[in-house]
């Protein structure tokens, strides 16, 4: 049960169970993402998708197992009893199913309230405004109008979140969790709300961000043809429990996988 | 009310109108429609003047005849203690209309004069991308747009003005303003907390306490003096702050709103029945504070009265004090508008807006509450000591409840989150009172009325927080190295790869050409 990595495995679970109060979400999960890889995570409504991303971030601290993550060869951090603002310090960032922007700010500012951890300045480098801090808060500045211009939202640095339009905020949450500089990112249905072209962008998007932010991707989809043609490998869960994982091609003719999703016929 | 409703308008980008409080009535409504004075904007020329003119006038009209009915049993009714029946004083009615028109006007016109509310959002639709140029290393940097020369004039004259105060006018006058200031420190200090952090504390009440009765009972029991107990208590209050949050701010919302309701009321309830605390009969003759030793009522006040220069009833101690607050009202102000546009600050409105994704961006929840806390007490702590000093005599009765809802008040009137905002809500609420005194029957009843219609047509308050705005400012290649955004090379790159290097133009990433996202409201 020491969550031993396999070579080039960026994060590792091993027996990870979920229950609340009489419900298991999950169930004994045995999860990897190689380094470098687009991984992806399907199953039907309800499978415990999004509550293994709560698992893996620290919002929920599982009931049973252990998750390692590997940041760079050759050093694990076991992930189970760090709270969440660690977990995004070591390199786990993550979008939300259900977008969560910082509404009220302007895009800018969601971008670097995401470099916080990179920042030092505390309550007496605020209110006395020294060169550090100073220089400090230009560079994050630079850097997040930087990374908003790399990823095509610098037009509007200085609007709402809440005033995007809705495929701008999916977009704008990606660029927030990168600011973290994450080694490993989790996306939870990228392409729910997205149109047909916009998610075809995102595939796009995705393996981008896989080469030149130089990381790992997990992503949750429903958007079969998006799993299908970005991921190199697929997880399926049902009921808590993982019931099949392999190449795409594999995973798409899985009589287990077509039962799961079309009941038992 | 009809022409009431257009104030529901959701608030976008500061409130296009500007801030609803006319003259004396901090709830006269806006212009009706769409904002009549802003559309003749585009067609220039003499008609649009004219168009602009009228539209102003009808907007000043209308919230004359608004306020004149709002305050029509307040100004007009008076009950005759000596029949028992009530007197009509019908002919202050048009008077009262006349004012509330002329201040309206004059408050429009300086807002627009001003670019009040207009300048950011004017900033917000401009400040686009970078210009192709400037793109390289070192090329070009960012920076923030505040202090607009306008505004700059408005705080002079603002300073130059409440500096000069205790020259011009009576003790009673000085007295009040004192009041005033300690509760804008309260404000912007619970500011910090509800306005910012969005921690609903009720309780604010037991840190102005703490701060009061610090410097109280050093100065009965020790005769420390004001200078020394000010930061004292500022300290106890901010420890006090710490202690009560580390337990509790695992709490949230509602619950947290509750436990510091019921801390308030266990201070209080020590201060009543403890001891050394002298109970509910309070402690009295504070020193007032000193300057450099000087005995101002006795050795520099004939010296001012003989030139003129003060009332001769004036209390010198009551104008250091005033002095006093004042700067104290500068340093928060200050210290506020560098916390809020700080990394705590932005963690603090993280927090605010969502605390999940806030905590997901590598955020301490439990510490930056506490900071928030703490913090917000702090200025509790030091307008307690102010207070203290001002009266001279402190009971557990100057702590209640009432004070603390009296605060909140203030925040969610003037506008959470917004510095101006709050201080124009305490003024509102704690000059307005005063300035009605006369009508003290109906007082109550008018300041229940305020609120209630503030909350129900401008729930974002009367100067509603608006978000800093950052522009791309081109500069001159070559000096790149001596900037200080640039002499950190790793800070500026994107990912670990060297991908941020300049020359990574967006060219290559899918689906920007696709869909910037439009500017917002397109018009
Ligand atoms: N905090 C919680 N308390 C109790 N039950 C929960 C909690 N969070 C999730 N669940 C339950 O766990 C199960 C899995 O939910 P989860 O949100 O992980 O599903 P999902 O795979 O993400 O589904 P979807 O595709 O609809 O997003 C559901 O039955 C849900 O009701
Ligand atoms: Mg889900």
């Amino acid at each position: 049960m020491t969550g031993a990595v396999k070579r080039g495995a960026v994060l590792s679970t091993s027996g990870i169970t979920m229950i609340f109060g009489g419900l298991t979400a999950l169930s004994d999960v045995d999860f990897e993402v190689g380094r470098g890889s687009i991984t992806a995570l399907i199953g039907p409504n309800g499978a415990g998708k999004t509550t293994f991303f709560n698992c893996l971030t620290g919002i929920y601290r599982p009931s049973r197992g252990t998750m390692t993550f590997s940041p760079e060869e050759g050093r694990e951090i076991q992930l189970r009893k760090l709270a969440p603002d660690r977990i995004t310090y070591l390199g786990i960032a993550r979008t939300f199913q259900n977008i969560r922007l910082f509404n009220n700010l302007t895009v800018l500012e969601n971008v670097l309230i995401a470099c916080h951890s990179r920042m030092r300045a505390g309550i007496l480098g605020a209110l006395l405004r020294d060169g550090k801090t100073v220089a400090e808060e230009k560079a994050m500045a630079e850097f997040s109008y930087r990374l908003l211009d790399r990823y095509g939202l610098a037009a509007s640095a200085n609007h709402l979140a809440k005033n995007l339009p809705y495929g701008a905020q999916r977009r704008l949450e990606i660029v927030r969790a990168l600011a973290t500089r994450p080694r490993l990112l989790l996306l939870d249905e990228p392409a729910a709300g997205l149109n047909i072209a916009e998610t075809r962008e995102l595939d796009e998007l995705i393996r981008y961000i896989r080469d030149e932010e130089d990381l790992s991707v997990l992503l949750i989809e429903h958007d079969m043809s998006l799993v299908m043609s970005v991921s190199d490998r697929v997880f399926v869960l049902d009921y808590g429990v993982l019931i099949a994982s392999g190449p795409p091609d594999e995973i798409r003719r899985d009589p287990k996988v077509v039962k799961a999703y079309l009941g038992e016929d | 009310m009809t022409t009431v409703q257009t104030e529901t308008a959701p608030p976008p980008a500061s409130g296009s109108g500007g801030p609803s409080s006319g003259g004396p009535g901090g709830g006269v409504p806006e212009s009706p429609g769409p904002d009549p004075a802003g559309a003749p904007e585009g067609r220039g020329g003499a008609a649009g003047h004219l168009a602009r003119a009228l539209a102003e006038f009808r907007a000043a009209l209308l919230s004359a005849a608004w306020f004149s009915v709002l305050a029509l049993p307040l100004v007009c009714f008076r009950v005759n203690a000596v029949s028992g029946g009530i007197d009509y004083l019908w002919a202050r009615l048009p008077r009262l209309a006349a004012l509330a028109f002329c201040a309206t006007l004059a408050w429009r016109f300086l807002l627009r004069r001003l670019g009040f509310s207009r300048v950011r959002s004017a900033v917000a639709e401009t400040a686009g991308p970078p210009p192709e140029g400037a793109r390289g290393p070192g090329g070009s940097w960012l920076t923030l747009l505040d202090r607009a020369p306008a505004k700059r004039l408005l705080l002079a004259g603002a300073a130059l003005l409440l500096l000069s105060v205790p020259f011009w006018t009576t003790p009673y006058v000085v007295t009040i303003l004192i009041t005033a200031l300690i509760y804008i420190t309260l404000g912007l200090g619970l500011n910090i907390v509800v306005g910012v952090a969005g921690l609903l504390n009720l309780g604010y009440a037991a840190f102005f306490a703490v701060g009061a009765y610090t410097f109280a009972l050093l100065n009965q029991n020790f005769g420390m003096g004001f200078w020394i107990c000010l930061p004292l208590g500022a300290l106890s209050a901010t420890l006090l702050g710490l202690l009560l949050g580390l337990p509790i701010l695992r709490l949230s919302g509602d619950y947290l709103a509750i436990v510091t309701l019921g801390f308030a009321e266990i201070i209080r309830l020590v201060l009543v029945n403890v001891g050394f605390t002298n109970g509910p009969r309070g402690i009295r003759n504070i020193q007032p504070p000193t300057l450099f030793g000087a005995d101002l009522n006795g050795a520099v006040k004939p010296l001012l009265v003989g030139h003129g220069l003060v009332h001769k009833d004036m209390d010198l101690n009551k104008v250091l004090v005033y002095f006093i607050i004042l700067a104290i009202v500068a340093l928060t102000v200050v210290c506020v508008y560098r916390l809020e546009n700080s990394r705590l600050g932005r963690a603090w409105l993280a927090l605010r807006e969502d605390e999940v994704a806030c905590q997901a961006m590598g955020i301490n929840r439990v510490r930056t509450k506490l900071a928030a806390f703490a913090l917000g007490s702090t200025w509790a702590g030091l307008a307690g000591v102010v207070f203290a000093a001002q009266i001279s005599f402190i009971n557990p009765q100057s702590f209640t409840f009432m004070l603390s809802v009296m605060v909140l008040s203030i925040v969610v009137l003037g506008g959470m989150g917004s510095i101006p905002g709050v201080m124009i809500g305490a003024a509102v609420l704690i000059l307005l009172p005063e300035y009605l005194r006369e009508y003290s029957d109906y007082r109550m009843l008018i300041f229940g009325l305020i609120m209630v219609l503030m909350m129900v047509f401008r729930p974002q308050g009367i100067i509603p927080s608006t978000r800093r705005v950052y522009i791309y400012r081109p500069e001159e290649h070559g000096d790149g190295g001596a900037r200080p955004s640039t002499r950190n090379p790793d800070a500026l790159d994107a990912g670990p790869g060297g991908a941020g290097q300049d020359g990574q133009a967006p060219a290559g990433v899918p689906g920007t050409a696709g869909g910037p996202p439009s500017p917002r409201g397109a018009r």
